[in-house]
């Protein structure tokens, strides 16, 4: 399937995108990790939470969404 | 009880102005039901890292996450406290050391309401909205602003 996936702040300084669209299995959101760890190698040593659909998810939730989103710590306010 | 309009964006190009929050206070003195505001203003600080001076932040935001949580924020602080008004509004892009890059303002008839109100919508933006802030510096170098 085809999910957009987003980057914001210091994670779209690794990635030098603030998007792009990947054809992915249906898969868990860790595996989905991997697939960009390998892709932007300094994404390891980064801080961040991933969204799916504008939610927060962990690492063995299942990939079901269209949008996902890294995001680095939040600095609102 | 709750309408349904769509979720007003909370953000705003650029620092917020004195202007524009004295104009807020302006605006609810037909509002005569409220006996008490309280004003939260983030302003941008000159930290100074290692011996170079933060001279503006340059925020981002994954905007349309940004603006659901401040609504369910919104929605949850008007549950638990009993606020006439409330009105949230956040910078994007640059905002220089000095400037004001948050305006929260709460209303309600009584002020120990607006004092717990005013609190409890601040740290809950300051923990769950995706917003990020580019710490650039005198000479032009950044780094990445965390919240603590």
């Amino acid at each position: 399937m085809l999910i957009t996936v987003k980057y914001f702040g210091q994670i779209a300084e690794v990635t030098q995108k603030e998007e792009e669209e990947l054809e992915v299995a249906k898969t868990s959101i860790s595996k989905l990790l991997e697939t960009l760890n390998a892709r932007y190698t300094d994404l390891k040593n980064k801080d961040f939470q991933i969204a799916q659909n504008q939610e927060l998810v962990s690492l063995d939730t299942e990939l079901t969404g269209a949008e996902i989103a890294l995001l680095p710590p939040f600095a609102g306010g | 009880m709750k309408d349904k309009k769509p979720i007003k964006s909370v953000f705003k190009e650029g620092a917020i102005t004195s202007e524009f929050i004295g104009n807020s206070i302006y605006k609810h003195q037909t509002k005569t039901s409220i006996g008490a505001h309280n004003i939260f203003l983030g302003q941008v600080r000159a930290d100074d890292i290692e011996g170079k001076t933060v001279a503006a932040i340059d925020y981002t935001a994954y905007e349309d996450m940004a603006n659901e949580k401040f609504h369910e924020i919104r929605e949850s602080a008007f549950e638990k406290f009993e606020l006439t008004c409330m009105h949230i509004y956040h910078s994007l892009g640059t905002v220089k050391a000095g400037e004001i890059c948050l305006f929260v303002f709460v209303s309600s008839p009584r002020r120990k309401v607006v004092f717990e109100a005013l609190e409890y919508i601040v740290e809950a933006i300051k923990a769950h909205v995706p917003v990020f802030g580019k710490e650039i510096f005198e000479d032009e170098s950044h780094q990445w602003k965390v919240n603590t």
